[in-house]
This record gives C-alpha cells, sequence and structure tokens, in this order.
C-alpha cells in the first residue's frame, strides 16, 4: 500500500540539509509520496528506510520486458491515467504477426521486409519492434522459429498450444520472449513453461474478474512476468477495460492486475490502424499487427513518439539547416527556434507553399520565437553564430536571410554581427509564410 | 468477489449546443445536431451513459482549392469542387453529418472573395443540402468581418455556426451571430487558459453559452497532435471538475491538419519507408481524427470520403456500451 507523505517523513533523516534539493525533509517526503522525485536523491537516507520504503514503492504496474540477442522491448512502470499528468514512460512494443500458415518463402519476404524497415521522423529512425510468431504443431513451430531466427533478431511474441510452443522454446535460447496465453484451462502448463523458458507469460480471460483470478493463481507458482491480454470485441470495449485496469492498478494498488498489457489489432485493412492507435494513447504495452506495411507502421511509429514525449520537456529539434522543397543557390534563407513546435509549423507552411527555402533553425535552448527572445535565448548573436555554424554563406549566393516578424527589433543588430548580408522581416506568424514568399522574396 | 471499479464522481459536466434549426424552429434544415452533454471522460459507458457521440463535419470550399491535395480533387471529382452545391451534396452522401463550409481568400479570378458572392455560395449550399452548416471566413480579420456579417444576416435563424472567433477578432462576429441567432466557434492556440479567456470575453458580451463552441486547435499527427491531445484532455477534466467556461462543445480540424502535412499532401519526391501514398494520407486523417475524438473532440472536420467511413466505424464502435 502506498504510503503518506507524513509516514514516509518519519523514516527519513529529519535533518533538513537541503541537498535532495528541498527545503525540509517533509518538502521531499510530500514529493515522495506523490512519487514525483527518487529516493536516491536523499544521500543520509538509511537501509533499513531504503527497503521499507522500496516495498511500498514496488511500482503499481509490474515492469516487464520481451528480450532477445542484443534487442529489449519494455512495458508497464507507468505512474499516470493522462500524460499531461507527469509522462508515459515505456513505449509499447509493434510486433508483426506471423503464422506457420504461410508458406516458408512468404514468412521470409515478410519477415525480411519488417526487419530491414527503419523509418526517419525528425532526425530519429523508428523501426518495427520484433515478430510475434504463430503455429498450431510442433514440427512447423520449431521450423518457424528457425526461419525467421536466420532472419532478423528482433524479441519474439509466440502463439500457440503448449506442445507447439515448447517446440518454438526449444530453438531459441537465452532469450526471453513472450508466450501467449494461460487461461483458466492451461495456466499451470503454461506457467511452468514460462519458468521453464525465462518466458514472460501472456493471460487471457472473458472478464477482469478471470483474468485477476488467473494471475492470482499463476502467482502461487513464484512467477510474476505476466501480460494482460484485454482484447475484446469493439473498441469501446477496450477502452474501457484498458482505462478500468490502468486505474485499479494505479488507484487501489490492486496488484492481481498490475502488469502491463498486449492488444491484437485484428480489424480489416485500416480500421487495423484505429485499433492501433487508440492501443498506443490507452495503455497497451505490446500491440500486434496482422501485417506490414510502411504506410501503416509509419503513422503509428510517429503516433508513438508524440504521445509518448514527455510533455514537461520541450521537444527540440537538432538546430542546424534545413532543406525544404529541394532549394538551391538562389533560394531563401528563413530564420526559426528550435522549439519542434514552432519548427513544424514554419517547416509546415514553407512545406505547403511548393516553394523552396533553406529553414535555419538556431539553437534557442527548445524555446519558442518570443519565449526565447524575452529569455535571451534568440539574439542577434545567436542568429549570427548559427549563420556561420551551418556554413550558410557555402549555400547560397544571394546573402540574405529572413527573421521572424515578431523579433523585427533585432534587425539592426544581426545586420552588424553580419557585416554583408541582407537582414529581412518575415511575417510574426507562419500561416503567413507562403503567402509572405509569394510577394516578397 | 468481484473487483470493485474505480468511478470517477465529477460534479460538472459538458454543456449541450444544438447546430441548425428546423422549419419549426425558424430554420430551413431537415434536421438539427445536438453535441455535448458528457459526464465522462470519452466513451466511460461504464460511469455514465454518453448522451451524444461525436459528429463528422465535412470540410467544402465555395470553389476549388488551391491548395489542396491532388488526391482530395480526384475523390471529390472536379466538377463537385467548382460548385459548393453540388459538393454539400456529395458531402452528405459520403456520411457527413455537418458541412463545413470553408471560404476562400480570393475569388476564382484571384480577387479577394467579395460579400455578395459569399452570402450566393452560403445561399447555394443551404439550398442544396439540407444538413445543418458551419461557416468559417478565410482566416483574415477584416475580411472575415466583411464576409460574416452579410452571411450571418441573409441566414437568420438557420442557427449557423459562424467562425473563426479568434482573441484579435471576436467582437463582431458574435454580435450578428447574437443578432441573427446564429452560434459561433472560438478558436484559440493549444492553450488551456487562452481558451477559457476567450470564451469568458464571448460571454461577458452576452452570447448564450449553449451557443458556443470551441476549437481548441490541434497539430497532426506527427506536427504537434501531442500538444492538441493532452490541451483537450486537460480541458475536459476541468469541464468535468465544474469550470463552467470550459464547459463548451470542442469541434477540431484534423482534416485541415492532417492534410497540410507533406505525408498526406504529396506522393513524390517522399522516401520509400513512407509507402503508399493514399492509404498514408487516410491513416494520417483517421490516426488524427480518432486521437482527438478520445481525447473529448465532439465535432471533427474531416476532408476524404474514405476517411469519413472509418472514423464513423470508429465511432459506432466507441459508443458500444
Amino acid at each position: 500500500m502506498a504510503l503518506s507523505g507524513i509516514q514516509i517523513y518519519k523514516m527519513l533523516p529529519k535533518t533538513n540539509c537541503k541537498e535532495c534539493g528541498f527545503p525540509t525533509c517533509l518538502a521531499f517526503a510530500m514529493k515522495l509520496a506523490a512519487k514525483q522525485v527518487e529516493l536516491s536523491s536523499c544521500p543520509y537516507v538509511s537501509e533499513e528506510s531504503k527497503a521499507e520504503l522500496a516495498e511500498s514503492s514496488a511500482p503499481p504496474i509490474r515492469l516487464v520486458s520481451i528480450k532477445s540477442d542484443g534487442f529489449e522491448v519494455k512495458a508497464g512502470n507507468e505512474t499516470v491515467m493522462f500524460r499531461h499528468e507527469k509522462t508515459f514512460y515505456n513505449r509499447p512494443g509493434l510486433f508483426v504477426r506471423v503464422k506457420s500458415s504461410a508458406s516458408l518463402e512468404a514468412v521470409k519476404e515478410l519477415v525480411s521486409r519488417a526487419d530491414k524497415y527503419s523509418v526517419n521522423y525528425v532526425g530519429m529512425d523508428l523501426e518495427v519492434d520484433g515478430f510475434a510468431l504463430e503455429a498450431d504443431d510442433e514440427n512447423k513451430f520449431s521450423d518457424l522459429v528457425k526461419t525467421v531466427r536466420t532472419i532478423t533478431k528482433r524479441p519474439l511474441i509466440l502463439i500457440g498450444r503448449r506442445e507447439a510452443l515448447s517446440a518454438g522454446l526449444e530453438n531459441i535460447n537465452g532469450e526471453s520472449p513472450l508466450i501467449y496465453s494461460a487461461t483458466l484451462e492451461n495456466w499451470e502448463g503454461m506457467a511452468d513453461l514460462a519458468l521453464k523458458y525465462k518466458s514472460s507469460l501472456a493471460v487471457s480471460g472473458e472478464t477482469l474478474d478471470e483474468i485477476s483470478e488467473l494471475t492470482e493463481k499463476i502467482k502461487t507458482k513464484g512467477f510474476e512476468n505476466i501480460v494482460l491480454d484485454l482484447s475484446s470485441k469493439s473498441l469501446g470495449e477496450n477502452l474501457a477495460k484498458a482505462t478500468q485496469v490502468r486505474r485499479l492498478a494505479l488507484k487501489k494498488n490492486f496488484r492481481s492486475l498490475g502488469f502491463p498489457t498486449i492488444f491484437f489489432a485484428n480489424g480489416d485493412n485500416g480500421i487495423d490502424a484505429i485499433e492501433a492507435a487508440q492501443a498506443i494513447g490507452k495503455y497497451s504495452g505490446f500491440i500486434v499487427l496482422n501485417r506490414f506495411e510502411p504506410e501503416l507502421f509509419y503513422p503509428l511509429l510517429v503516433l508513438r513518439q508524440n504521445i509518448y514525449t514527455d510533455p514537461q520537456k520541450p521537444i527540440q529539434v537538432q538546430p542546424g539547416i534545413y532543406e525544404i522543397n529541394s532549394p538551391n543557390a538562389d533560394s531563401p534563407v528563413l530564420v526559426t527556434t528550435n522549439f519542434s513546435i514552432t519548427y513544424f509549423s514554419v517547416a509546415n507552411e514553407v512545406e505547403g507553399s511548393g516553394l523552396p527555402a533553406w529553414l535555419l533553425v538556431t539553437d534557442a535552448e527548445g524555446m519558442s520565437v518570443l519565449t526565447a527572445w524575452a529569455a535571451g535565448k534568440f539574439d542577434s548573436e545567436r542568429i549570427a553564430k548559427s549563420v556561420k555554424e551551418f556554413g550558410v554563406a557555402d549555400k547560397v549566393t544571394k546573402k540574405r536571410i529572413v527573421l521572424p516578424g515578431h523579433v523585427a527589433v533585432l534587425s539592426g543588430e544581426v545586420e552588424e554581427e553580419l557585416p554583408g548580408w541582407e537582414i529581412r522581416v518575415g511575417p510574426r506568424e507562419a500561416v503567413d509564410i507562403p503567402s509572405f514568399m509569394k510577394q516578397a522574396l | 468477489m468481484p473487483i470493485e471499479i474505480p468511478i470517477d464522481k465529477w460534479p460538472g459536466s459538458v454543456r449541450e449546443v444544438i447546430i441548425g434549426a428546423t422549419e419549426a424552429d425558424g430554420g430551413t434544415r431537415s434536421k438539427t445536431i445536438k453535441v455535448g452533454g458528457e459526464k465522462t471522460m470519452p466513451f466511460l459507458h461504464f460511469e455514465q451513459p454518453t448522451p451524444n457521440k461525436p459528429v463528422i463535419a465535412i470540410e467544402i470550399k465555395d470553389h476549388k482549392p488551391e491548395d489542396w491535395s491532388p488526391l482530395l480533387e480526384e475523390i471529390w471529382s472536379t466538377e463537385t469542387i467548382e460548385d459548393p452545391g453540388l459538393w454539400a451534396v456529395a458531402a452528405e452522401k459520403a456520411g457527413a453529418d455537418i458541412i463545413v463550409l470553408a471560404l476562400c481568400l480570393n475569388d476564382k479570378d484571384g480577387l479577394q472573395t467579395k460579400p455578395e458572392n459569399a452570402v450566393a455560395s452560403v445561399k447555394k449550399v443551404l439550398d442544396s443540402c439540407k444538413l445543418p452548416l458551419v461557416v468559417f471566413g478565410p482566416g483574415q480579420v477584416d475580411l472575415d468581418n466583411e464576409l460574416l456579417v452579410p452571411i450571418s444576416e441573409a441566414t437568420k435563424g438557420e442557427r449557423l455556426v459562424l467562425g473563426i472567433c479568434e482573441d484579435k477578432n471576436y467582437r463582431t462576429i458574435v454580435a450578428t451571430a447574437m443578432a441573427n441567432g446564429h452560434l459561433v466557434t472560438a478558436r484559440t492556440p493549444m492553450d488551456v487558459n487562452l481558451s477559457k479567456q476567450l470564451n469568458i470575453l464571448i460571454t461577458d458580451m452576452g452570447m448564450p453559452p449553449d451557443r458556443i463552441l470551441m476549437d481548441p486547435t490541434t497539430g497532426a499527427l506527427g506536427y504537434g497532435i501531442e500538444y492538441g491531445y493532452s490541451v483537450m484532455e486537460r480541458l475536459r477534466l476541468a469541464a468535468l471538475q465544474g469550470d463552467a467556461m470550459t464547459q463548451f462543445p470542442m469541434i477540431v480540424t484534423p482534416g485541415f491538419e492532417a492534410w497540410k502535412t507533406k505525408e498526406a499532401k504529396v506522393g513524390e519526391g517522399v522516401p520509400e519507408s513512407w509507402g503508399d501514398w493514399k492509404e498514408r494520407s487516410i491513416n494520417w486523417e483517421t490516426i488524427t481524427a480518432v486521437s482527438l475524438i478520445e481525447t473529448g473532440a465532439d465535432i471533427v472536420v474531416l476532408r476524404h470520403p474514405e476517411s469519413v467511413r472509418r472514423v464513423r466505424f470508429a465511432i459506432e464502435e466507441l459508443s458500444v456500451a
């Protein structure tokens, strides 16, 4: 059970040394109770208190990971219902389902296409996390696993009856896959299998009561690496169950449902994208899709990235000179800051205009134009520095840059910093950039 | 012992707003659309029933838009997008609950849209299609006022939604909507407090609160959706906690946002890892829209008929208790 701030305070040194960054031990205790700081910030807490506090602060949603040689997909350890309350931590793994009913040639083709897939989104390379392999007999399962392992090392989920799974597991050593799934009928054998092969175990049931009864049974075997399968008939029911499980875990510390979840997007083409999108926003730990297509995975990987960014840290883009619509030496240079929203608004408008341009993204410590200007993080020196640092003079014949309208006041100073450059003032709002470019540049 | 599911009990709820007026109420619409009224976070039927499903609006223009993706031009056909009347009928056929007529800045000849032509476009839409109507100005302060005032007067009693009210330009639009029995939509840039502030200004003018929609603005998937997403969740939570100035139904424009992105708009000169253009663009629009519906959107404004079909499917599935 979670402890209150006062209960925690009693276990702290009570010296008010301030080394944790808070003025008093009581203030620190309150933050601990709210799970907003780590106990490790206190250098003087006794071992005894540490153990006691660790017990009470065991995460309400257990961390479960699927591992293979060089890869790991983690789920769990989440602390909030809504991302703005703190952040969501472990991005759900996206898995491609591979069935033995397809020919081995088709399996090879699918797996190698998905395994090699990589898409760049704001400087990050996003990839498929792993594969969910499914077969109904022993021989097929071992063939499937062997075939897939000649192509990819990514983590695996194995789906099938116990005997078939066992054949599959024999062919992967030193990994921790997830096996699917334990039910009221087969749980004992499945739990033994999971223990033997050090895998995690998915648990399926019609209702939350049934699922929690199952997890309690499995825990009596000393096994806790459990993943809940909440799959239901509709988006509405999925949403309700996912919300209920997350609430029970976080608000009631309800241990028998304090595990990450797995979701299968089984809908028709296009609907599967919607189902997976809901699963990303609403708490799934592992998501399995029935097909692999770039036009399906790209938006889902981006959504996952968006939902799981930390809302308390402004997302920054890498400062530098960005090319939009294939600019050449005659194209204009537009200056902006490296706050992601600022960058996106500007880049999007320029892109939409169809006109080529260089976008000079200045390091303003991730702040928007006005905020950065007010904080002294977007001034003539920084702008001049980025012009030099990113070699703008080598890219264009006409030495001219366009400042955001909100910092028109800087134009004189920038002129002094950059002798020989023409300094122009653009519109205040990104939405007016296309007409400005058409008319004034 | 069965598990006891924790239930959130909220003191507040979202206001119900009725868009459009039938003949009985002084308009000419064949039906009205009621939005809002929620007493829980979206679709948590185990707490309280959802009184009104989110609705889908389709955005049309007064003539062929210059900057729309070729995919959209193709699906609506060249004749349709030259004629707002035909376009509205096609949009109704494609499954719209509401039509959004977003007026262009310029007319076909590249000259600034004239008030009499804008009024004619609105009339044309009202005559050919009997769904409730939302009219957005082109988004430039002076021109918006110049166009929306005569439109408002010429359609008195229809309970149109007029937009877009922003902090720099809301007085004229609110005044004319009040005088002619219309509604307004209030747009603020992704910020809970700015949103409240504008709602306060509009209600202070005497606009009845059941004639206000709010548009907290959103970014498309990949282009800042997470900001709009969290602002909308926070607005809905504030409404449920009883903050009267956040209790307005939300209208958002995922179609506009998604189709502005390179991912949806263009098919050439993009990385191969982006996949099939058409399917990608529809995924971009539907994922943006459904994510926003799950954070509390009451009206989503879309552009592609296939997105409408898929988002409708999602709304129906989410509405199953």
